[in-house]
């Protein structure tokens, strides 16, 4: 009699995806996919330069090429107060330059075009004289008594410093320092990363003056966040504004910020009255886009002999490029860096963090986990190994010593948030035995004797995924919260839209997974929708891990209320009152009396045709959830390399992963992103960054020189899996999106360090290419990767 | 006919400094013509040409493969290929795979396998795919990871399409057999 919930697609169903009937024909519908009549096309003029003054540009032979239709330039904008724009985190940014360009790659001119090889011949005919500066590459340079002031256009900016901030109790931790046994030390770079979507970016902007309507289809993982940026920008009313994000090639954070090329594609639709199609070559986007990482560490441990942590002090150096322009709660300028050692049980912790301008590409700082936090517990990791062979100790050992308990929950964080769930123990131990922890150590001795290099690495995290409560939570003083709107109509086939904006996740298939489950709707009858500003209810879109934490509990939350509605027409049916009514799968029954029941199917139908007296008609409700606290997944990840110590080249031998993301609503999609997230912490730790020669050239600006893994490299992963429900989640779900990618890159770098560990080697900064693999083994001394460097 | 061309011709009052070139080619089984810059590219004459947005470019520098597509049945990056190279060649695109009434094996192994995210290098994947089986149609796991390795994918981290290869190859294989018991001389592509 009960529906069978795997059957109907519900919760822990490993449904297909609805969305790939549509990509695997090629019928996807991405931004350059979509074309409006007399639509034209921009294409922007680039710095080759990191830091000069512009003498003057020379736009006369652009307008000279048939074809061209409008050049625009920073003087343009600056006569309408364009050229600067606001950021996401109370800075500005040029839109397009005027008095100087501050990074390789920014934006100086743009040319508007009948078809896209015409305006790319307008920006090459576009002559700019620029006085070179002198660069900055890195916080060193930028903090030096001498150097340039890169932000001059700012008053009151005296300095390339963009903010110090400290958290957590320094006494506290001077006295935990002052009873340590031991103290261990280490000092590392995370590079720049770059989140390098295979899609780049793109908008069409479409302003109608008949209407006064502008719509602008745009690459956007927050469409509503760009509804209101526009609003604000270009002073036009929000609800002319329309904001379509079409399907997205990858996003992994690099969609989130405001890229000058939308606006100035949405001001030339504005002047030219007809739709302007701007689509990002592959250089443009890693140059001049949305980064990640790029932050530095000092970073100390206070130990007791038994292996107990007292404390930990952090320092970091972060590095904004020329604008201060990433998405972050505005109450925390260094992100939530401070949620590092949140799975250990620490009684003393002080973080103070500085960050800097360089002349180097602006925004993000997220790439597959903003906030910093992938950051955190990298650093966390690395300086949780460097400990335990500070104290002699066994690494996985030492993290049982310091893991929080189980029935330590809800437990206070050493900075001060509040976790409230898993078994940490249990997911080491699940990971140690997957591996065949004791088996390899012996291997590794053996291997040692005969001149082979083999390591193991483990990296054990908690993360908070799903921002955010409004206590703390908010993007230049807008709440964090996330919302759903679900239609049932009268046949019971449904509606759901949200205000997130899937970009690979498999929302389409997974929220209509949670309405099942909630409605008995079996999932094939609900349509999902996502990313129309004009159709999709108020969101923060889809970044940080979000959407299941908030989204999809307001999935949960909205179905609920068309459940109680439907318990009314339910007894009005049964002719029962509404307490006599039980609840089972996508039926309402008679308590006492089960075979006298309605579905939900016909509740909908009837609340079209048959309602009780005096109740509104239709099955149609929103809900706007504001999560209570973060939700925090646990990880395992452990890695087993071997190291060539003729080259320094190393091949990872297993990968083993075990994730506590709650409880699982599509398990195929859960380990799909598990482990497209270990991809990019292979690739990080391995091969792909972004960095800087000292005139301020990007290398890393095209696929030859950011490498990205291919199947070949990719090593193969094992997943396992530990279910702890989140307890204040509907369904009790937590983030898993990015997990993989912010635990991962450690465990591999643990490996290799740990291969090499009798040379005295503390750390080697990512990527451990070969020859600083090579370096460290040959030299005995750690390996700085830090910018600038050496292009000979 | 010459809407379809809108895109991709300079529409500056047909501009007589800029020299078209006529090409002639065979996009999926059907023949197709045009006019077009002689640097035109052939991933843009496909997109904007003959509205196959199914083909997609990634990266500009033949890196990520997102625009592959079988050219006389070889897989090319049509992002570096100028139109008029394909001129008297037959260009199979991500659109081709599937009958009306049927997905190709590998269509079908993708999504029972999970073997894309967010879609976009999935068509260039899966004619790489359709390439190699054709070569080697009991390919090993070593084998599909080499092959494949000229295609960029950051969402599944190729696991998934490892095995979404492996599916296509057991379907093509069964379907065969059973082609070979009822009809010896059939093809065993399953492409129709």
């Amino acid at each position: 009699m009960a529906l069978d919930e795997i059957k109907i697609g519900g919760l822990g169903a490993s449904r297909r995806r609805v969305e790939d009937n549509r990509f695997i024909r090629g019928k996807g519908n991405y931004i350059d996919d979509i074309v409006l009549p007399g639509m034209l096309h921009m294409e922007i003029l680039r710095s080759p330069l990191a830091h000069a003054r512009i003498r003057f540009i020379d736009v006369s032979a652009a307008w000279a090429i048939p074809g061209v239709r409008m050049v625009l330039t920073g003087d343009m904008l600056a006569a309408r107060n364009l050229a600067w724009m606001p950021t996401l985190s109370y800075d500005t940014q040029a839109v397009l330059a005027t008095d100087k360009v501050r990074f390789q790659g920014q934006e100086v001119a743009c040319v508007v075009a009948d078809d896209p090889y015409i305006a790319k011949d307008g920006c090459e005919a576009i002559v700019v004289d620029y006085e070179p500066l002198p660069p900055i590459v890195n916080p060193t340079q930028a903090t030096a008594p001498d150097a340039p002031l890169i932000r001059d256009d700012k008053t009151g900016q005296d300095s390339n410093v963009v903010f110090d901030w400290e958290v957590g109790d320094r006494e506290g931790t001077d006295r935990a320092f002052a009873q340590a046994d031991v103290t261990s030390t280490i000092e590392m770079h995370y590079p720049r990363s770059h989140p390098s979507p295979i899609e780049a970016c793109g908008s069409i902007a479409d302003f109608n003056r008949a209407t006064s309507k502008l719509t602008v289809y745009m690459t956007t993982q927050a469409p509503h966040i760009i509804r209101a940026a526009v609003a604000l920008v270009a002073e036009l009313p929000e609800h002319m504004i329309r904001i379509v994000s079409p399907d997205l090639g990858g996003g992994f954070g690099n969609k989130v910020p405001v890229y000058p090329g939308y606006v100035v594609s949405i001001l030339a639709s504005i002047l030219l009255e007809c739709p302007v199609k701007w689509i990002e070559d592959k250089s443009g986007n890693l140059i001049s886009t949305g980064f990640g990482r790029d932050i530095y560490l000092k970073g100390e441990m206070a130990l007791r002999n038994d292996g107990r942590i007292l404390g930990v002090r952090m320092h970091t150096d972060s590095d904004h490029g020329a604008f201060f322009s990433d998405a972050q709660p505005s109450k925390f300028k260094i992100g939530l860096m401070h949620s590092a050692f949140s799975c250990y049980d620490i009684p003393a912790a002080h973080l103070t963090a500085q960050g800097v301008y360089t002349n180097k590409a602006p925004g993000g700082v997220a790439y597959r986990c903003s906030f910093r936090v992938t950051e955190a517990m990298y650093f966390q990791e690395r300086m949780v190994q460097a400990a335990a062979s500070d104290l002699g100790m066994d690494q996985a050992e030492f993290r049982r010593v310091n893991l929080v308990r189980d029935d330590d929950f809800p437990h206070r964080t050493p900075w001060g948030f509040l976790t409230d769930s898993g078994q940490y123990a249990k997911c080491l131990d699940l990971g140690l035995e997957a591996i065949g922890y004791e088996d390899f150590l012996r291997q590794k001795a053996q291997a040692r004797q005969r001149g082979r290099l083999l390591g193991i690495g483990i990296s054990t995290m908690t993360e908070p995924l799903g921002a955010g409560n409004s206590r703390e939570y908010d993007i230049l003083g807008i709440k964090m919260f996330d919302s759903a709107e679900l239609k049932v109509h009268m046949t019971g086939k449904a509606l759901l839209r949200t205000g997130a904006k899937t970009q690979g996740q498999g929302h389409e298939t997974t929220w209509a997974q949670i309405v099942a489950h909630e409605l008995g709707i079996p999932a094939e009858d609900v349509l999902v929708e996502e990313g129309d500003t004009d159709t999709a209810p108020f969101g923060m879109g889809t970044y940080a891990s979000r959407s299941t934490p908030v989204a999809g509990a307001a999935v949960s939350m909205v179905s609920r209320k068309i459940r109680a509605k439907a318990r009314k027409i339910a007894a009005h049916l049964l002719e029962v009152s509404e307490e006599d009514i039980d609840w089972e799968l996508g039926r309402f029954s008679v308590r006492g009396a089960p075979d006298r029941g309605v579905t939900i199917q016909e509740c909908a139908i009837a609340a079209y045709s048959n309602l009780p007296d005096g109740m509104e008609p239709g099955l149609e409700n929103n809900a706007y959830y504001d999560p209570p606290n973060l939700t925090w997944p646990f990880a395992c990840y452990i890695a087993t390399v071997e190291v060539d110590p003729e080259t320094g080249v190393w091949d990872v031998l297993r990968v083993v992963a075990v994730d506590d993301c709650g409880v699982r609503i599509n398990p195929m999609i859960v380990e799909g992103q598990i482990m497209g997230g270990l991809t990019e912490a292979y690739a990080m730790a391995n091969m792909q960054f972004i960095t800087f020669d000292e005139d301020g050239n990007c290398i890393g600006s095209n696929y030859m020189d950011y490498l990205l893994p291919t199947a070949w490299e990719t090593p193969g992963f094992e997943l396992h899996e530990v279910v702890t429900p989140c307890p204040h989640h509907p369904i009790g779900a937590k983030g898993i999106g990015e997990c993989a990618t912010v635990g991962g890159p450690a465990a591999f770098v643990n490996a290799v360090i740990d291969a090499i560990g009798d040379t005295g080697v503390r750390n080697i900064d990512m990527p451990l290419l070969p020859d600083r693999v090579h370096e460290a083994i040959t030299q005995g001394h750690d390996v700085s990767g830090a910018p600038p460097v050496k292009t000979e | 006919m010459s809407t379809l061309f809108e895109e991709v011709r300079p529409s500056v009052a047909a501009d007589d400094a800029v020299p078209v070139r006529r090409v002639e080619l065979t996009v999926n089984g059907e023949r197709r013509a045009a006019d077009v810059e002689p640097r035109l590219l052939l991933a843009h004459l496909l997109r904007n040409g003959f509205r196959l947005t199914g083909t997609h470019t990634g990266c500009d520098t033949t890196n990520c493969g997102a625009c592959t597509v079988l050219y006389d049945g070889v897989p090319v990056k049509s992002c570096t290929m100028f139109a008029v190279q394909a001129d008297g060649h037959e260009v199979l695109t991500v659109e081709g795979l599937a009958t009306a009434s049927e997905l190709h094996p590998i269509q079908e192994g993708f999504k029972d396998e999970h073997g894309l995210q967010c879609g976009f290098c999935t068509p260039g994947m899966m004619l790489a795919a359709k390439a190699l089986l054709e070569e080697n149609p009991n390919p090993s796991e070593d084998e599909i990871r080499w092959e494949l390795s000229g295609n960029l994918c950051r969402c599944t981290g190729y696991q998934n399409i490892v095995k979404a290869v492996m599916w296509a190859a057991d379907k093509l294989g069964a379907n065969a057999e059973s082609d070979g018991a009822g009809d010896a001389g059939d093809d065993a592509g399953g492409e129709g």
